[in-house]
């Protein structure tokens, strides 16, 4: 039993960076219904500025203050990465075929990856400890204190999104942009402020994630972002694309599963675990946990 | 008749080429074996990129796990030639040393193709059923755990590497399996399902309306591609006699992208030309490594907002387009399909 909430527990850290990140995929998806590719290397770009604002904070001791400064550098960066993706490489192509959207995904994708490994370098980097590391036992389970961390402010974040979906008025254009683009024009919403909105929270909540998973698991590297951009994907597809509590739900139970199946099963496939859960999604139920199913029409 | 006369010219052109390219019709004809391999290597991605093209620039579905499938056929031929290589050739004994070696191979390449159309039916049934692009996500994420699971399979190696392969494909081989792929898709696209392929990249909802079982031709596309793949992975283990998992990353499905959106989504000739055209690139540049993929991938954008449709767009070159039959995309005017 000790094992099981242990396992639970490192689940639960492991499943909060993927449905931080998983949440930037489904809020573009909502308003652009684009797979956007370059999602999981702005998160890499995330963990770099990190890494480099806490070289720079090297002097101070670790405490909270500059871990949130880290942290706040980090997304505001990734906002404008985000914004600056969308106007330059999106929204010049947004009206043509989907195909080329996604296509120029792909591109800007593989520029951010081997840019990044020209400009920080190829090999691996580690991520210096931000804050005092202590460990705390309730009950047999081991609680680092980067796991609560990541936990409290993965939650943190999410709660604000949702009240800032909810309750302010850029939110509830949001919300008419996704339902559809065309009808909000119409209504008068600024559609592109809107849509570089949506890049800038979704970058930053994955420029977050960036950071968290630096203090988690202190190793860097310019192609990080695949991996865990393609869980998130997932994530965000299993919660139903398009859901932001979806999303949420989808990447807690991403990063449970996955450690459950490693410290249960093997480790040897622990990459395959979300794919399989992609596979059986499509099959069964291929709108998700909480998506709606949408009517085509022509 | 015609058609087998020309099918004996294109052999008789290739066997003749390939004499003078090894040096066996005399030294002054010979290729330096660095130029040769690259021309080889280009063969081999003329394959990839006009199969993929079938599928994303004909069906209009993305799919982004090419080199899975090139894996799969390349690792399963290999092993077939490696383990019943010996026994095929002695159950053979009846024909020539150089028969038998091409029986092996046409075997090992056959198993290739059989075993990547498999893996592309499994791929391609869930992620094709539905609209949209979960193509995409599926095959790039196939293609990666294709890799994981080769990679902890000890009797082909697993992580060092499977060595020892025999040499049995050359450049007659590479450019006649390549002016098969060529012939087979040119015959797709100009055939009824060749057109039920491009009403659905035009408009799936209208095609099925239609009365076009969408789902049923787009995974036959699915397969056909991936078959092409593997053919195409065999002779890439059967040139190189060594392959490794890290030849077939996502990047590599990437580049077969690259050459497919260079040459033109929809067009036979531009994916020939986008290989040849990047496989030049890529070797001219080979100073500039590090810079190479960042210029690619710009270059990727680029296009994308300047000519989406890619450098040729839909049309062919002058020898391929029969002038009674308007070119396969024929449709949309302005080169845009609404996916």
């Amino acid at each position: 039993m000790t094992t099981f909430l242990q396992q639970l527990v490192n689940g639960l850290s492991l499943g909060s960076i993927y449905a931080l990140i998983a949440l930037g995929y489904t809020m573009v998806y909502g308003v652009l219904r684009l797979i956007n590719f370059a999602h999981g290397d702005v998160y890499m770009v995330g963990a770099y500025v990190g890494y480099y604002l806490s070289r720079k904070l090297r002097g101070a001791e670790p405490s909270i203050g500059s871990a949130l400064l880290v942290m706040l550098g980090a997304m505001l960066a990734c906002a404008a990465l985000g914004v600056l993706i969308e106007r330059f490489a999106y929204r010049p192509v947004r009206r043509e075929a989907r195909l080329t959207l996604l296509i120029t995904a792909i591109g800007v994708s593989l520029f951010l990856e081997n840019g990044a490994q020209l400009v920080f370098g190829p090999d691996p980097k580690f991520f210096p400890s931000l804050a005092p590391r202590t460990d705390f036992l309730i009950g047999g389970v081991r609680l680092t204190s980067e796991q609560i961390t990541v936990i409290a402010v993965s939650f943190l974040l999410m709660i604000l999104l949702r009240l800032f979906i909810l309750k302010t008025r850029t939110g509830k254009a949001m919300r008419a942009v996704s339902f559809s683009l065309d009808a909000s024009r119409l209504m008068g919403i600024s559609t592109d402020r809107i849509i570089a909105t949506t890049f800038a929270l979704g970058s930053a909540l994955a420029a977050a994630a960036g950071v968290l998973i630096g203090m988690q698991i202190p190793k860097i590297d310019p192609l990080m972002g695949i991996l865990y951009g393609l869980k998130a994907f997932v994530a965000a597809v299993l919660g139903g694309i398009g859901s932001v509590p979806g999303a949420v739900l989808g990447g807690l139970l991403i990063g449970t599963s996955e450690v459950m199946v490693v410290g249960y099963l093997s480790s040897t496939y622990r990459d395959a675990i979300a794919f399989g859960i992609l596979i059986l999604v499509l099959i069964l139920r291929p709108q998700g946990l909480l998506g709606r199913v949408h009517k085509e029409k022509v | 008749m015609r058609g087998i006369l020309v099918a004996l010219g294109v052999a008789g052109v290739l066997l003749a080429l390939n004499a003078a390219f090894v040096g066996s019709m005399g030294p002054g004809l010979a290729m330096p074996p660095y130029l040769l391999q690259v021309i080889c290597l280009a063969g081999i991605n003329v394959i990839l990129a006009v199969s993929l093209n079938l599928i994303n620039g004909f069906t209009g579905q993305f799919s982004i796990g090419h080199a899975g499938f090139m894996a799969i056929g390349a690792y399963s031929s290999a092993y077939f030639t490696v383990t019943f290589g010996d026994r095929v050739r002695a159950a053979a004994g009846f024909l020539p040393p150089s028969g038998q070696e091409s029986l092996v191979l046409l075997l090992a390449l056959t198993i290739g193709a059989v075993l990547a159309s498999i893996a592309g039916f499994f791929v391609g049934v869930p992620s094709l059923r539905l609209r949209g692009d979960y193509l995409a996500i599926v095959t790039l994420g196939f293609g990666e755990i294709i890799r994981v699971f080769i990679l902890n399979i000890d009797a082909v190696g697993g992580a060092r590497g499977y060595s020892g392969i025999p040499k049995l494909a050359n450049f007659f081989w590479i450019y006649g399996f390549a002016a098969v792929t060529i012939l087979v898709v040119y015959r797709i696209v100009h055939s009824s399902f060749g057109r039920t392929l491009v009403a659905i990249r035009e408009d799936e909802i209208a095609a099925e309306a239609m009365g076009v079982h969408t789902t049923r031709a787009k995974v036959i596309s699915f397969v056909v591609s991936s078959a092409m793949a593997g053919v195409a992975g065999g002779l890439f283990a059967h040139y190189l006699m060594y392959i490794h998992t890290n030849s077939f990353t996502f990047i590599k499905s990437f580049e077969i992208i690259i050459m497919i959106v260079i040459g033109g989504l929809g067009s036979i000739t531009g994916s020939i030309l986008g290989a040849v055209l990047f496989i030049s690139l890529t070797e001219g540049l080979r100073q500039f490594a590090q810079y190479r993929m960042v210029l690619f991938s710009l270059l990727l954008i680029v296009i994308m907002i300047v000519r989406p449709q890619g450098i040729l767009g839909r049309r062919e070159f002058a020898i391929f387009s029969r002038r009674r039959d308007r070119p396969p995309g024929g449709g949309s005017t302005d080169g845009r399909g609404n996916l």
